[in-house]
């Protein structure tokens, strides 16, 4: 590590104007990065992470603008540039690594185009074959092997995976002296993720390019970053090296954070099962909880070993026929002869990628999806052959919630409606019984009274989530199907959520199919693990059973690649 | 590609039948009869009424007549007029004429909107993007004629810049100033949808990713911004295209342009039956053909449409 710093932030402010005047968004950062170092900037969404780094290097959206401080880069100070220098620093001095695979390419030129474009723009080869030639190089160093054939293809033809590598392609393809990837795989599966930071890793290694790594996965900063800043609320509230912070994190906030992170060394939640013990709710993470976890654990499955399934899967398979343009179709196969049974008061877990049919599985159960052969029993029923007064009956007992807060709330009703619909749909009481049902539900989730009036709009992701649990519970459901719904939150909010789950299901004695790509959530929420593999249920078993002795490759290979699985976290 | 396109061609046949049946059934039931209306003072013995009511099937019901007109439609005959010119001869005739204005008023219509909507998008809430939005305010709210009077006064009267009237042979230096009434009302629909459109498009990551990969200014702004902006303002080019058929037919008549526009509204004065059914099912078939176009075009410029098919 040489003695001057590649890139100094000095006292950086940033503000946005909004109609209720000027609200800064980050408070006097100030930090160094080294040639060659990788750090990673963690915090919740809103910390202000994003916009330190949109700030270094001048692209803040919006009304944002750089209200004081300094970044010094090479000597030179970025926030005095023109934006015609800007312009030569971006891309061939400093790259970028994007948020959103999805988002980030445009959906009009082809792969190719938007590589070489790149590559012509920061001078590192002119001529259209020398160009095109660069592209293929950087293309294939980022792991895209068939590079030379795709290179005419558009974004929409390319996963996300595949896409991302693209974006890192061109974000490396100048050689610039720091790369700031915002974080780069959160949009990705965990496998997936792996594969393209080890290539990152690998990539910015040999090149000996400085990384900001922003994240808001303290695992995933742990294993990929040297030194780590933590902001809070636009201010830096703890930096210095990773694994010493992650640790043995000093400030409180930090502290909260390292507490709320699932990983694989948590335990799951238990509150209390029997309704005579008093309500008590472990911490996530924390040791010593107060009551043996094992004898719980234990009498959970051997009560639910008695009790007929409540949930019952009997080779369940769902076929799609996907049109291929003119008359023909191919079936494919989504979820291939799944059998599985959840016990009363349990909560079974549906891991998998993206794709692999979790997703289909918790549609045919809710009758949202036909069963192509197979059968789905509920409390005995099957849920096939019902007619649509029993299916509407069934669904009474059955609620969903899904991944995200922001579009399953509609935004036209406030909270209030939002919760009594399913009451008014089923014909639950009158008037009166229905507001009380409301206020009830709310005190359960842990919302206050005011929220009735006020819209979706007007309250944060984690309250959003709340309000689409209180609205699943409004109708005393026996089951919850929980569909990723804790994946778009931040860590802080999903262990509140989390904790909420499991506060309810010890009192309410309720049944969760929880269906998640994240193997460290399943950890602290479920008993019963099936791992979902192209359509097929290649392993299940309890949770403990699964993560102590995996049985299949392919879980092993998501237990590895969730991010800091090895690093064990607080004190 | 080729199955769209046959689809789409099959699509237009449904159209084509309902529109003709629908402008048809609209003609003949309008009061008065046509055949007396052609003898004006005078008073036609029976047998001359007939023989002319035979000559235009009006003597047969109304299915009939019209399974008739189509018969003559499908083989290139589109009938004749009340005072025995034939359609196809003055289509012939206007159809250039009117095709010239049309391409004209586009031209105006896309180089001035789509500039406009772009600098105004670009520039969101400076004194440009005022101006440029009340002026489309003020023409989205004339009616054309209105705004094809003024300007008549104003450009070919008192400054005497255009001829007021188109001259014999409809050179094209006469037609810029009906074109740009023409033009009018759709230009501005075209300067507002562009603005919104590269207002969300400026706002998208990947053009933050464009300037992040080190592209200027100059190069983000046409290939990113403005390529991107131009898919919603080609799809509603189709629905404007109704908006050009409808103002050259009043355009026309004000400017005196020897178009199409003009000729359906003299044979509407005449209630000559038979050359506006013809006129009008003409339109219906280049509107139809020119929404195939934009929607093939459409494919062209958005490729996620291309390959989904």
């Amino acid at each position: 590590m040489s003695a001057l710093p590649l890139l100094e932030v000095k006292d950086l402010e940033v503000a946005f104007k909004t109609a209720d005047g000027i609200v800064s968004a980050v408070r006097g950062v100030s930090f160094d990065v080294y040639p060659g170092e990788t750090l990673a900037i963690v915090g919740e969404s809103g910390s202000g992470k994003s916009t330190t780094a949109h700030a270094i290097i001048d692209l803040l959206p919006g009304s944002g603008t750089v209200t004081g401080g300094q970044v010094l880069f090479g000597g030179r100070d970025l926030t005095k540039l023109r934006s015609t220098e800007m312009e030569d620093i971006r891309g061939r001095l400093i790259g970028l690594v994007p948020q959103d695979p999805m988002q980030s390419l445009n959906p009009v030129w082809s792969i190719g185009f938007q590589v070489e474009e790149a590559i012509r723009a920061n001078g590192v080869a002119t001529g259209k074959r020398e160009v095109r030639k660069q592209a293929l190089k950087v293309l294939k160093e980022a792991g895209l092997e068939d590079a030379d054939r795709r290179l005419k293809q558009f974004p929409h033809q390319f996963s996300g995976g595949m896409r991302q590598r693209v974006l890192i392609s061109i974000g490396l393809s100048a050689h610039p002296q720091l790369l700031i990837a915002d974080e780069p795989t959160s949009a990705l599966d965990v496998t997936v993720q792996r594969r393209i930071l080890d290539h990152l890793e690998s990539l910015t290694e040999s090149s000996g390019t400085a990384v900001i790594f922003i994240t808001h996965d303290l695992g995933l900063a742990a294993e990929r970053a040297e030194n780590l800043v933590v902001m809070h609320r636009g201010k830096i509230v703890e930096s210095g090296p990773a694994l010493d912070i992650l640790q043995d994190p000093q400030h409180p906030y930090t502290q909260r954070l390292v507490a709320a992170a699932p990983s694989l060394a948590s335990k799951r939640i238990q509150a209390a099962v029997k309704a005579d013990k008093p309500l008590e709710t472990a911490e996530v993470g924390g040791e010593g909880a107060g009551f043996d976890l094992a004898t719980v654990a234990e009498r959970t499955a051997a009560s639910a070993g008695e009790s007929t399934p409540v949930i019952e899967f009997r080779e369940a398979t769902k076929v799609f026929k996907i049109r291929t343009g003119g008359l023909t179709s191919v079936a494919f196969t989504a979820v291939d002869h799944a059998s599985f049974q959840v016990a009363k008061g349990s909560t079974l877990a549906l891991v998998g990628e993206s794709g692999s049919g979790k997703s289909t599985a918790a549609k045919m159960l809710l009758g949202l999806e036909s069963i192509t052969s197979g059968s789905i029993l509920v409390n005995g029923q099957d849920v096939s052959t019902m007619n649509r007064r029993d299916l509407l009956a069934l669904r009474r007992q059955m609620q969903p919630v899904f991944q995200d807060p922001y579009g399953s709330l509609d935004p036209l009703h406030n909270i209030g409606n939002t919760i009594a619909e399913p009451l008014r749909v089923h014909h639950a009481g009158d008037v009166a019984s229905r507001k009380a049902r409301v206020l009830e539900v709310l005190d359960q989730v842990a919302l206050p009274q005011s929220v009735l009036t006020r819209y979706p709009s007007e309250l944060s992701g984690g309250q959003r989530q709340r309000v689409a649990i209180a609205r699943a519970l409004a109708l005393k459901p026996e089951i919850v199907v929980l569909d990723e719904a804790v994946s778009a939150l931040d860590v802080l909010v999903q262990a509140q959520v989390l904790n909420l789950l499991a506060e309810l299901q010890a009192e309410l004695s309720l049944t969760y199919l929880f269906i998640t790509h994240d193997l460290a959530v399943v950890r602290v929420i479920a008993d019963y693990v099936c791992v979902m593999e192209k359509g097929r249920i290649v392993e299940q078993s309890t949770v403990d059973e699964v993560f102590a002795n995996p049985r299949e490759d392919y879980t092993r290979e998501l237990l590895d690649a969730i991010p800091g699985a090895h690093i064990r976290l607080g004190t | 590609m080729f199955w769209y396109i046959v689809r789409r061609i099959l699509q237009g046949i449904p159209v084509f039948f309902g529109s003709t049946l629908i402008i048809f059934a609209m003609v003949f039931a309008m009061p008065g009869n046509p055949v007396l209306r052609m003898f004006g003072e005078r008073t036609p013995n029976p047998a001359q009424v007939a023989a002319l009511e035979a000559m235009y099937h009006l003597d047969q019901p109304f299915f009939v007549r019209y399974f008739l007109y189509l018969g003559d439609v499908v083989q290139g005959n589109l009938g004749y007029t009340f005072a025995g010119q034939s359609v196809n001869e003055i289509l012939a005739r206007t159809f250039p004429t009117t095709l010239r204005l049309a391409l004209l008023a586009v031209i105006i219509q896309l180089g001035i909107g789509v500039t406009v909507g772009l600098i105004s998008g670009l520039r969101k809430g400076s004194v440009f993007d005022g101006t440029a939005l009340v002026i489309s305010l003020l023409l989205i709210s004339m009616p054309v004629f209105v705004l094809g009077f003024v300007m008549q006064w104003f450009f070919g009267i008192q400054l005497g810049i255009f001829r007021p009237t188109v001259g014999a042979g409809a050179p094209w230096a006469d037609l810029i100033l009906p074109a740009i009434v023409l033009a009018a009302l759709n230009m501005a629909y075209v300067i507002r949808l562009t603005r919104a459109s590269v207002l969300e498009t400026a706002q998208q990551d990947f053009v933050r990713m464009a300037y992040g990969k080190g592209l200027t200014r100059r190069r983000v702004i046409p290939v990113h911004i403005l390529r991107n902006s131009l898919i919603p303002v080609t799809t509603n080019l189709a629905a404007d295209f109704g908006i050009l058929i409808v103002g050259a037919t009043v355009t026309e008549g004000i400017f005196n342009v020897p178009g199409v526009g003009n000729e359906l509204f003299k044979a509407i004065n005449r209630h000559d039956t038979p050359e506006i059914v013809s006129i009008v099912t003409i339109l219906v078939i280049v509107y139809v053909l020119v929404n195939l176009f934009i929607d093939l075009l459409y494919g062209v410029l958005d490729p996620r449409i291309r390959y989904v098919k």
